[in-house]
C-alpha cells in the first residue's frame, strides 16, 4: 500500500521533471522575440479596446506604435495627449499635441421641428431602418432616432433625449473614439474639435435637399441660403449641396453666422448665456451680468449644459408654440 | 415526378380575395409623375423638356447605359416639370411631371383589341421593338428584357420558362392577365422563344389557379392548330409553395436544375420571364405598344368584396389617386404595401407614383402587421428548413451582428433572395431578414469591389505589354 503511493509520487515527479525540461527546451527553441516596449506602451494605454484609434484594441495599437517610425499616424483618442506623451517618452519620439475632439450630432430634427410623416414599426435599428426607406419624417438625411449610436458607445456618453428624439452627447464622457459616427448610417454624427473651453459653433443639419424642400421637412433645416458664408469674416463656412459646413479649424467663434441664420440651424454651445433671449445681442461681454438674471430663470441655465447639442434652439423654437 | 422546388419554402395562406375581379381600366389621373428609375440599372435620361407636348406611348427618356430601358409617356399632355420627387420609400428620384390633356396616342400604335397571331421571323426587328418598347421584367425585379434576351456568347439557352406562379399571397394581377389575355401571353411566349432560339418553353402556373391552367391549355391547343410556331410550348401545373415564383426556385421546380451560387439562370440553360412581361412583349412587337400601363391588384382583408379590384393603371399614377378611385382608405388599414405581403414594401409616401413594376396595393390592418415581441433563438432550425436557398439564417444573423464578413461570404449570404421565409417561420419572432439584409448588402459591396479591382488589374496587365511593344 505504502509502496504504491511512493511509486506514484516518484513516477509523477520524474514525469513532471522530464516534461518541464522538454517544455523549457521547446520554449527556448521557439522563442518569439518581442519588443519589450510593446508591453510598456500597452501598460500606459487606457485599456478600453474601443478601436477608436483604428486598431483592433490597445495591444494592436501598441504594436503599431512601436513599429512606426513616428507617431503622426497613431493617436489614442481616449487617452488623449496625456497618454500620447507617455507613449512618446517610452519610444523616444516627438509627439505633436492634438486638439481634443468630441462627437457632435448634426441634426436638429426634433419631434417639434420635424413632423413625422409616417410611423415606423419595424425592427428598432437605424441601419435596418435606413436600408428600408428614407425615414419616418420628410427629411431623408437626418437622425433616424433608433439609437444605434447609443448602443455603439462604450463610454456611456450618448443617450437619447426622449423629448426631442435625438441623441445627446455627454461631453465629459465622450472620448471621440468615433464609434457612434461609424454606427450612424446617415452620417449625422461628426467628430469636431472640442474647442477652447468647449466653445463650438456648428451647422446642426446635413440635409442636402433644396431649401424649400428641406424647410418643409424640418423647421430647423439648413436651407443652403449662404447668409452665414457671406457674413463669416474668416472664410470658415462653405455651402455645398444646399448645406452649409463650418470648418472648425478656421472658425474663430465670432458667432456672426448664428445671428444671421434664418432657421436657427447653426448652433453655438457652451457659450455663457447672454441676457434673456438675445441672440443678436450686441456683445457677448454680457456674461458678466449673467449671474443676475440666472436666479430669475433657475431652470434655464443648468439645462443648457448637459443637453448641449440641442437644447438652445429647441427652447427658442418651442417656447412660442407653448405660449400659443 | 416532383412538381415544386426541392429546398425549403413555406405555405402562407392563399388569400387571393380579388381573384374574381376582372381587370378594369383605372381613369387617367389629372397629373402623372413618371420616374426615370423604373428598372434595375442606370436611370434613363429624360429627352423631353418642360413645355413639350407628349402623346401616349411617346418616349420621354432614353436608356442611360447598357443595362437601362426606354421610358414612355403614359398619357398625352404637357410636360410640366422635370425634377426630384419622393418615391414610395421617400427617397428623391427624378420624375417627369406630365399634365394630362385628353388621351391621344402616338402614331403607329395599334390600340385595338384585334389579336395578331402571326409574327415576324426577323429576330432583330423583334429585339429592337422590345428595346424601344421599354420592356422590363414585370415579375418584380424590373430587369431590362432586351438584356436578358441576349445571352452572353458561349452560353446556350435550353428552355424558356414563363412565370405564372404568382406565389405571393393576395396578388391576382398575373392570374387575371392569364385568364383575360391568355392568347396574348402565349403569343408573347412564342415570340420570346423564337428570339432565344429554343425549342422548349414552359408556362408554369401554380395549382391554386386551375382556371388559368385550363384556359391557357385551351388557348395553346387552338394556337398550335393554327401555326407551327407554337409547338414546343407546354403548360405546367406546379404545387403551390412560396417562393415558387423566385427565378432560381422556378428553374428547380421546372427543370430540376439548381443554379449554383453566384451563377445566372442562363448558366443552367434557362431564361425566366414573367407572364406580364410576355404580354408586354406581345404588345410591343405586335401592336407597337410600349409599356404605358400595368395591372395592379388593390386588395386587403379590410376591404369589402365590392372594393377589391384589379386595375389597369397608367405608369406614373399617384398611389393616392388609385386609393381614391378604389373608394378611399379603409378605416382599419394601418399600412399600405406595394407588392405582396411577403416581399412587398410598406409605402412611406402615398403621393408617390406607380412604376412599371408596381404589382399591387395591399391594405393591412394593425392585427396583421404588428410584430410579436422578439424572444431568444431556441435553435429549432425552422429558418434553415424554410430557406429556399439552403442557407442558415440563424447563423447569418449572428455573423452579421458580429460583422464577420468573411464567414458571411463563406456561408453564401450573397445568395439570399430576401423572400422572408426565415422571418415568417421563426417561432421566436427574430427579425432575421432585417438583419441578414445588412450583411448581404455589405458582402455584395465587398464582392463588387473585388470584381472591379480584378477587372482594373486585368486591364492594366493587358495595357502593360502593349506599351512595351
Amino acid at each position: 500500500m505504502t509502496s504504491t503511493i511512493i511509486w506514484t509520487v516518484v513516477i509523477i515527479a520524474v514525469l513532471g521533471l522530464v516534461l518541464a525540461v522538454v517544455l523549457y527546451l521547446v520554449a527556448e527553441r521557439f522563442k518569439v522575440e518581442e519588443d519589450p516596449r510593446i508591453d510598456e506602451v500597452e501598460k500606459v494605454m487606457p485599456g478600453a479596446n474601443c478601436g477608436g484609434c483604428g486598431f483592433a484594441g490597445c495591444r494592436a495599437f501598441a504594436e503599431a506604435a512601436v513599429k512606426a517610425s513616428d507617431l503622426s499616424a497613431n493617436f489614442c483618442p481616449v487617452g488623449g495627449n496625456d497618454v500620447m506623451k507617455k507613449v512618446a517618452s517610452i519610444l523616444g519620439y516627438e509627439v505633436a499635441e492634438k486638439a481634443p475632439m468630441v462627437a457632435v450630432v448634426r441634426c436638429n430634427g426634433s419631434c417639434a421641428n420635424r413632423p413625422k410623416t409616417n410611423d415606423y414599426d419595424g425592427y428598432k435599428s437605424c441601419k435596418v431602418k435606413a436600408s428600408l426607406y428614407a425615414g419616418d419624417t420628410g427629411c431623408a438625411f437626418g437622425c433616424l432616432g433608433c439609437g444605434d449610436c447609443v448602443e455603439a458607445c462604450q463610454f456611456g456618453a450618448i443617450s437619447m433625449n426622449e423629448e426631442t428624439g435625438l441623441p445627446v452627447v455627454d461631453e465629459s464622457k465622450c472620448v471621440a473614439c468615433g464609434a457612434c459616427a461609424k454606427a450612424c448610417p446617415k452620417g449625422v454624427i461628426e467628430l469636431r474639435g472640442k474647442g477652447i473651453r468647449g466653445l463650438r459653433v456648428y451647422v446642426s443639419c446635413i440635409n442636402r435637399d433644396k431649401g424649400a424642400v428641406a424647410r418643409k421637412a424640418c423647421k430647423a433645416a439648413c436651407i443652403g441660403c449662404g447668409l452665414c458664408a457671406k457674413n463669416c469674416p474668416h472664410d470658415a463656412i462653405v455651402v455645398e449641396n444646399n448645406v452649409a459646413y463650418i470648418d472648425y479649424t478656421k472658425c474663430k467663434l465670432c458667432r456672426k453666422c448664428v445671428a444671421v441664420c434664418p432657421t436657427g440651424a447653426i448652433h453655438d454651445v457652451n457659450f455663457p448665456k447672454p441676457v434673456e433671449k438675445a441672440k443678436p445681442a450686441p456683445k457677448p461681454a454680457a456674461p458678466a451680468a449673467a449671474p443676475k438674471p440666472a436666479p430669475a430663470d433657475p431652470a434655464a441655465a443648468p439645462v443648457a449644459k448637459p443637453v448641449e447639442t440641442a437644447a438652445k434652439p429647441v427652447e427658442a423654437e418651442a417656447k412660442p408654440t407653448v405660449k400659443e | 415526378m416532383r412538381r415544386t422546388f426541392s429546398i425549403g419554402g413555406v405555405h402562407p395562406a392563399d388569400s387571393k380575395i380579388s381573384r374574381d375581379c376582372a381587370i378594369e381600366a383605372l381613369p387617367i389621373p389629372p397629373t402623372v409623375y413618371i420616374s426615370v428609375s423604373q428598372h434595375i440599372g442606370a436611370p434613363a435620361k429624360p429627352i423631353v423638356a418642360p413645355g413639350d407636348k407628349v402623346k401616349v406611348g411617346q418616349p420621354v427618356a432614353e436608356p442611360g447605359g447598357f443595362v437601362s430601358a426606354y421610358i414612355h409617356s403614359s398619357v398625352s399632355g404637357t410636360v410640366k416639370s422635370i425634377g426630384p420627387r419622393k418615391d414610395l420609400a421617400g427617397n428623391m428620384q427624378t420624375c417627369i411631371e406630365i399634365q394630362v390633356e385628353g388621351d391621344e396616342w402616338a402614331e403607329g400604335i395599334d390600340t385595338t383589341d384585334t389579336l395578331i397571331t402571326d409574327f415576324t421571323d426577323d429576330n432583330k426587328v423583334i429585339m429592337d421593338k422590345i428595346k424601344l418598347g421599354g420592356i422590363v421584367g414585370l415579375g418584380g425585379a424590373t430587369f431590362p428584357t432586351h438584356v436578358k434576351l441576349s445571352p452572353p456568347p458561349g452560353k446556350k439557352c435550353e428552355m424558356l420558362i414563363i412565370n405564372g406562379c404568382e406565389c405571393e399571397p393576395y396578388l391576382t394581377s398575373d392570374f387575371r392577365t392569364l385568364l383575360e389575355k391568355g392568347e396574348q401571353v402565349v403569343i408573347g411566349t412564342a415570340i420570346i422563344k423564337q428570339v432565344l432560339g429554343v425549342d422548349k418553353a414552359t408556362i408554369a402556373i401554380e395549382d391554386n389557379k386551375p382556371e388559368a391552367i385550363a384556359h391557357i391549355s385551351e388557348v395553346l391547343a387552338a394556337l398550335k392548330a393554327k401555326s407551327p410556331k407554337f409547338n414546343g410550348i407546354e403548360v405546367l401545373s406546379l404545387l403551390k409553395k412560396y417562393p415558387e415564383g423566385g427565378e432560381k426556385q422556378l428553374i428547380d421546380a421546372v427543370m430540376h436544375r439548381q443554379v449554383p451560387s453566384g451563377a445566372l439562370p442562363i448558366d443552367v440553360g434557362a431564361v425566366v420571364q414573367n407572364v406580364a412581361t410576355a404580354l408586354a412583349v406581345y404588345d410591343a412587337v405586335q401592336k407597337n405598344r410600349p409599356i404605358v400601363d400595368n395591372s395592379v391588384t388593390v386588395t386587403g382583408d379590410c376591404l369589402p368584396m365590392d372594393r377589391q379590384h384589379n386595375y389597369l393603371v397608367r405608369v406614373g399614377t399617384p398611389i393616392s389617386f388609385i386609393i381614391e378611385q378604389a373608394g378611399g382608405m379603409p378605416e382599419d388599414a394601418v399600412k399600405v404595401i406595394s407588392g405582396g405581403p411577403m416581399m412587398g414594401k410598406a409605402i412611406a409616401n402615398l403621393d408617390a407614383a406607380t412604376l412599371k413594376g408596381t404589382s399591387a396595393l395591399l391594405f393591412l390592418t394593425a392585427a396583421q402587421t404588428g410584430r410579436q415581441p422578439q424572444t431568444n433563438c431556441i435553435r429549432c432550425g425552422r429558418c434553415s428548413q424554410a430557406c429556399p436557398m439552403g442557407l442558415e439564417p440563424f447563423l447569418l444573423r449572428k455573423l452579421t451582428l458580429v460583422d464577420n464578413t468573411e464567414a458571411l461570404e463563406q456561408n453564401a449570404v450573397q445568395d439570399c433572395i430576401e423572400c422572408g421565409c426565415c422571418l415568417y417561420s421563426c417561432p421566436a419572432y427574430i427579425p432575421l431578414l432585417d438583419i441578414i439584409r445588412q450583411g448581404k448588402v455589405k458582402v455584395m459591396g465587398i464582392i463588387r469591389a473585388r470584381a472591379a479591382a480584378a477587372r482594373a488589374a486585368a486591364e492594366a496587365a493587358k495595357a502593360a505589354p502593349a506599351e512595351k511593344k
